[in-house]
């Protein structure tokens, strides 16, 4: 209904991840500080009983179509566009994953709607919706609002926690149905990954190199630490990208998230898609040059010096230790 | 096979970053620029392509400082044209800026239809709005965006597209040609090109102008402050140099039974 707030829900291959339930809460809170209901929109086809585990939502809208059974961005943007022109939601809320990432560009451009990107924290300040957008890679923040209605906001992983997003209920589900034209864009198959040698994910240790250990050579010392210490080496984006390590090793939104005892993130800036993998480690140690570098709020021991002088001493002072 | 690559230029985000004297914008006053990494991917995905299929590689850019470094070194590194935009404000939004570039690519001479626009995609400094999508939607092409290798096909004139999702799965698309993709690796790294290679170009390459239109978008946003996060809050900081540092990390780590 107009005026409501407007939830997708985050559905890929016939599953709800975490951040559909932090959405959810998040939307609770926005829609009882406008004093408005909280609705819910799920996207794909065969859905089953996916709707109804959206009980924190007060009525779910269930686009399920053959043409949608697939993510192409396009379609389901169409479909949106469709449930947002006729219900007219103060507010949508998008989550920020890589199966929505081209919906947060598309269906604002197909509205011509304001969009607040990379939205980690959202409130209601004197009735309106005021946004905190995380920009240049977490170094900046910014306090953003809307000048135009429906505000689209694309909501970063990690806004509220799960738990209280997961809520019983009994929403009442409305069918809603859409025609999808074809976008010149299909979808053929999925590609599983390559199963690496070792499955980061499963390691009680993970030395992480980023881009500032500077050379391949250095990732080979970070090999050497993970050994000593009885894990492995992983990275983010750019040290997969210069093929410093097999994909199976990334840590982050496109790559795997991880949860080790002790993660030791050398050269790494701490970018919201990297830190979401594994901000949950029980011990974070970062080196980093920059005092700045946002990986230093999540972090629990930090050295601002060169992780190209520190991997090896602390490579030779575990050796020595272990004698 | 006639690509364009678009290039812009964010800030490097190893640099200080201070809010600039309005508090609601970034001082670029004394920042580097850099390439925006994943439009390098873009250029690189583009030159791929360009020497399987033959064709061209025109890199387009906004104009911005250091462009003509940037846009010289494209050709250095093998693409047949560079053109700049001129007469664009400073410190667009990402929306004006798309929508400037779907009034200009059209009046480019002898650039448009080109089979593929290849650009970065997720800026660092997107706040209210995704260039290549939005061009996709004003220029009426198809769109694909988080792109991870893109295959061509000239007899059916499609395009096969590998997107990323979460946990190393990708996803093989289909696109009609023309279209617009947001890339976000190419399928090897950037090439490296000599300085002596950019300097020849600099003496002997073109960067063409075209005029931004001059209607522009309206804001629908607004911000009303900025602010450099807290970072040091929960770490506790160990000082020293690296000796000292690894020894006290041998510590902690004996500490938490880790060692
Ligand atoms: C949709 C999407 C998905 C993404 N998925 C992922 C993902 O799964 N995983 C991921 O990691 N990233 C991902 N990214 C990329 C992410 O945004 C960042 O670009 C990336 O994490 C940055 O990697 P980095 O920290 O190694 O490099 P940078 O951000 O370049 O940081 C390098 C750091 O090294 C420091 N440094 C430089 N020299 C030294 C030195 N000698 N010693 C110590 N420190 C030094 C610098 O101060 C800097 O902080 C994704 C991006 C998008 C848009
Ligand atoms: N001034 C500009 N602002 C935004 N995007 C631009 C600009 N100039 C070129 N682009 C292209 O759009 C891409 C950004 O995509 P996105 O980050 O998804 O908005 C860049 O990587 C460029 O290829």
């Amino acid at each position: 209904m107009a005026g409501n707030v407007l939830v997708m829900a985050d559905q890929w291959r016939g599953e709800l991840s975490d951040i559909t339930y932090e959405l959810l809460a998040l939307g609770r809170e926005l829609a009882d500080g406008l004093g408005v209901s909280l609705e819910a929109v799920i996207v794909g086809h065969q859905l089953g009983e996916l709707p109804n585990k959206l009980g924190a939502a007060d009525v779910v809208h269930c686009l399920d179509n053959p043409a949608l059974a697939d993510p192409v961005p396009d379609a389901v943007s169409q479909a949106l566009a469709e449930v947002i022109k006729q219900q007219e939601p103060a507010a949508v809320l998008i989550p920020w994953t890589n199966v929505a990432a081209d919906l947060l560009g598309l269906l604002p451009a197909q509205l011509d709607a304001p969009f607040l990107n990379f939205c980690q924290d959202v409130r209601v300040v004197d009735g309106q919706l005021e946004a905190r957008c995380v920009l240049y890679g977490g170094k900046m923040e910014a306090k953003v609002v809307g000048r135009a209605r429906p505000l689209i906001l694309g909501v970063l992983p990690g806004a509220r926690s799960a738990e209280q997003g997961r809520v019983d209920g009994a929403p009442t589900v409305v069918a809603a149905s859409v025609a999808i034209q074809d976008s010149g864009v299909h979808f053929k198959s999925y590609v599983e990954p390559e199963a690496g040698d070792v499955d980061i994910t499963q390691q009680e240790v993970l030395i992480s190199v980023g881009r500032g250990v500077q050379s391949g050579d250095n990732v080979k010392i970070a090999e050497e630490l993970a050994a000593e210490l009885g894990g492995a080496v992983c990275g983010s984006r750019p040290v997969i990208d210069q093929g410093w390590l097999s994909l199976s090793r990334q840590v982050g939104k496109s790559g795997a998230i991880v949860k080790p005892k002790l993660y030791i993130a050398a050269g790494i800036s701490g970018a919201p898609e990297h830190v979401e993998g594994m901000k949950d480690s029980d011990t974070i140690i970062a080196i980093n040059t920059d005092p700045g570098a946002p990986i230093y709020s999540v972090a629990h021991f930090g050295a601002v010096e060169d992780a190209t002088d520190v991997l090896p001493a602390l490579l030779d002072a575990v050796r020595a230790k272990k004698g | 096979m006639n690509i364009v690559a678009i290039l812009k230029m964010v800030p490097d985000v190893v640099e200080e970053f201070e809010v600039a004297a309005d508090g609601k914008s970034l001082d670029i006053e004394f920042l580097r620029l850099i390439v925006n990494e994943r439009d390098e991917h873009a250029l690189e995905q583009a030159l791929i392509l360009k020497e399987l299929l033959g064709g061209s590689v025109t890199a387009l850019a906004l104009d911005a400082p250091d462009i003509d470094d940037v846009l010289f070194t494209a050709l250095a590194k093998g693409a047949d044209r560079a053109v700049k935009v001129t007469g664009v404000e400073e410190g667009l939004t990402t929306r004006s800026a798309a929508s400037i570039l779907a009034q200009t690519l059209p009046n480019v001479p002898d650039l448009l239809p080109a089979e593929l626009i290849l650009t970065g995609c997720q800026a660092i400094d997107d706040i209210d709005a995704q260039a290549p999508a939005l061009l996709a939607r004003r220029l009426q092409l198809p769109y694909l965006g988080l792109v991870s290798g893109v295959e061509v096909d000239a007899s059916t004139n499609t395009a096969k597209v590998a997107k990323e999702f979460a946990g190393g799965v990708r996803g093989e698309f289909e696109l009609t040609l023309p279209a617009v993709l947001g890339i976000q690796a190419a399928e090897k790294p950037p090439r490296y090109v000599p300085v002596a290679k950019v300097r020849a170009a600099m003496k002997e390459g073109e960067i063409e102008e075209v005029t931004a239109p001059v209607a522009s978008e309206a804001a629908l946003i607004d911000i009303i402050e900025m602010n450099v996060p807290e970072v040091a809050g929960r770490a506790e900081m160990l000082e020293g140099d690296a000796d000292e540092i690894a020894a006290r990390l041998c510590d902690v780590l004996v500490e938490r039974g880790l060692l």
